[in-house]
């Protein structure tokens, strides 16, 4: 008996229960449960094996900027800040992410926000930073899954919703949806573009030089990004320090490339760990939601929007870019925690906030928009991490506006709220956006 | 060309709604034995014996691989419908 327990408080085998079940559920074959089942199992070990190459690498730049600048410096990545996590709330993650997605379906099947949020590893992120936040408020047991999976929910409706408006403007329609939850940053972006009232020269219009799109390939944005800011701390900390206490003798500019490279590696394992573990729970998650909700509208990954305005993608990565840094300098001369600007968050959410900018204010709206959603993902996570508890010690945070936006709120909600007040508050949210008539359903005029 | 991969940024999210899209289109098609799969750029193999579709965004980077199918809208089904019975009628 206590074996089975402790095999079912292991998050990896939960995750692969989970999955395993489903499979039965959709009556496959037993290979086709076998297969997937140990996938997912072994992919949720890879991201645990990279967590600890993560911390190995981030640990010594911590210690650099303490000495170098005496402040506390954070890279907020949502795969490192995950993999961490993940060690000590797997189990409280799988069970709001699993049932989280029930709620979207629930949601989108009883309010008129028709969105069903596909982009998974989004998902997964998610449920854990709300794993994280619920528990360091003290929650637990069956309230602590369902009060996460409540807010899980509807976070995958109300996400897509506050963007609808300008992609329904993007796209001519309202066949897709963006499932990406730096939403709040992206909408921002658009309404800061509406409010330049000479919409002016489109991006488009204009020639970029396409040299930076090599960024896009994540491994080379994030190694570059990484050796400036190391030897940036390296030099400032000294090499006496770093070889002192840090690298035991290696030389401070050998090591601190050694690390950079290091933290790069760690990233691209735990992609390839969240790929593995998702392979099977998005398509099923798909074929389900399709089957229960009519003129359902699928929330898609970010870059969907990308192709609409390639130009935008690159001025406003540049653009978020240059607003993280004028934000990391504002920080700085506060004293306050510094959010160093990691390249894969800026990418992609400033190409979106560039899109969307581009779509309602011209160039200039791309420019202006995708400028203040760098300088809006660069000072939430300063309001984050006092609410993230333990985790909010460890070198990284997540990065993308919607995380800090529901953080924030949870976190300092569920400081006043006890666990069944906080149910009754997300039930009552969800039965008004039920019996409100706004939203975005396909054919909503038709359904009557 | 018996295997298709579909190419994203990270490799995650999109690329997978592309390669569930393409898997349906084969069918629709009533093309067999094609494997399908998706992944980020930064581990994207490089042959000329893949197929690989990605947003015009990517097309850039992803043609120096090999063969390359370039989307406008990457989550048109139509869009892949089209250039991929036009990849397999030649």
């Amino acid at each position: 008996m206590n074996g089975l327990i402790d095999l079912l408080s292991q998050p990896s085998i939960l995750i692969g229960i989970i999955v395993c079940l489903g499979l039965v559920l959709q009556g496959k074959s037993f290979t086709e449960v076998i297969a997937p089942t140990i996938k997912a199992i072994v992919g949720f070990l890879i991201i645990g094996a990279a967590a600890n190459v993560i911390v190995g690498s981030l640990d010594p730049l911590g210690n650099m900027i303490q000495t170098g600048f005496g402040l506390k410096g954070v890279i907020p990545n949502n795969e490192a800040v995950v993999a961490i996590a993940l060690a000590d709330y797997g189990q409280a993650t799988a069970f709001i992410m699993t049932l989280g997605m029930v709620f979207n379906i629930v949601i989108a099947r009883v309010t008129k926000l028709k969105y069903i949020f596909l982009t998974g590893h989004h998902t997964l992120y998610m449920a854990c930073m709300i794993s994280v936040i619920l528990i360091a408020t003290g929650q637990s047991g069956p309230l602590l899954i369902i009060n996460g999976a409540l807010a899980l929910g509807l976070i995958m409706v109300i996400s897509p919703a506050v963007c609808q408006p300008y992609m329904r403007k993007l796209t001519g329609s309202d066949d897709i949806a963006m499932g990406h939850f730096s939403a709040f940053g992206y909408a921002l972006a658009g309404f800061i573009g509406s409010l330049f009232p000479n919409k002016g020269k489109s991006t488009e219009d204009m020639v970029v030089p396409k040299s930076v799109l090599f960024l896009r390939d994540s491994s080379v944005a994030i190694t570059i990004t990484m050796v400036i800011i190391y030897f940036i701390c390296a030099f400032v900390a000294g090499p006496e320090y770093i070889e002192a206490e840090l690298s035991g003798g290696t030389n401070f500019l050998v090591f601190s490339f050694i690390q950079a490279l290091t933290f790069t590696a760690g990233f691209i394992i735990i992609q390839t760990g969240v790929r593995m573990i998702l392979n099977e729970i998005v398509p099923a998650f798909k074929g389900i939601s399709e089957k229960l909700v009519p003129n359902a509208i699928p929330a898609l990954d970010v870059p969907v929007v990308y192709p609409i305005a390639p130009n935008a993608v690159v001025i406003g990565f540049i653009s978020s870019f240059i607003g993280g840094l004028v934000s990391m300098m504002v920080l700085g001369q506060l004293g306050w925690v510094i959010i160093i600007p990691g390249v894969v968050p800026h990418f992609f959410t400033g190409a979106a906030a560039g899109v969307f900018g581009n779509s309602t204010g011209g160039r200039k709206g791309a420019i202006v928009g995708s400028f203040v959603n760098g300088v809006l993902i660069s000072f939430l996570p300063v309001f984050l991490l006092p609410v993230l508890g333990g985790l909010g010690f460890e070198g990284s945070t997540f990065s993308d506006a919607d995380f800090a936006v529901l953080g924030i709120i949870l976190g300092n909600v569920g400081e006043f709220l006890a666990s069944w007040m906080m149910t009754i508050v997300l039930v009552a949210i969800v039965a008004v956006l039920a019996f409100i008539p706004i939203g975005g359903g396909k054919n909503v005029e038709s359904q009557s | 060309m018996k295997k298709i991969i579909a190419v994203c940024g990270s490799g995650l999210g999109s690329s997978f709604m592309v390669e569930i899209n393409i898997k349906g289109v084969l069918k629709d098609l009533g093309i067999e034995g094609i494997d399908v799969s998706h992944t980020s750029v930064t581990d994207c193999p490089r042959s000329n014996d893949i197929l690989y579709v990605c947003g015009r965004d990517l097309e850039p980077t992803v043609s120096q691989y090999g063969e390359c199918i370039a989307l406008n809208n990457i989550m048109d089904k139509v869009e892949i419908k089209e250039k991929l019975a036009e990849f397999y009628n030649k």
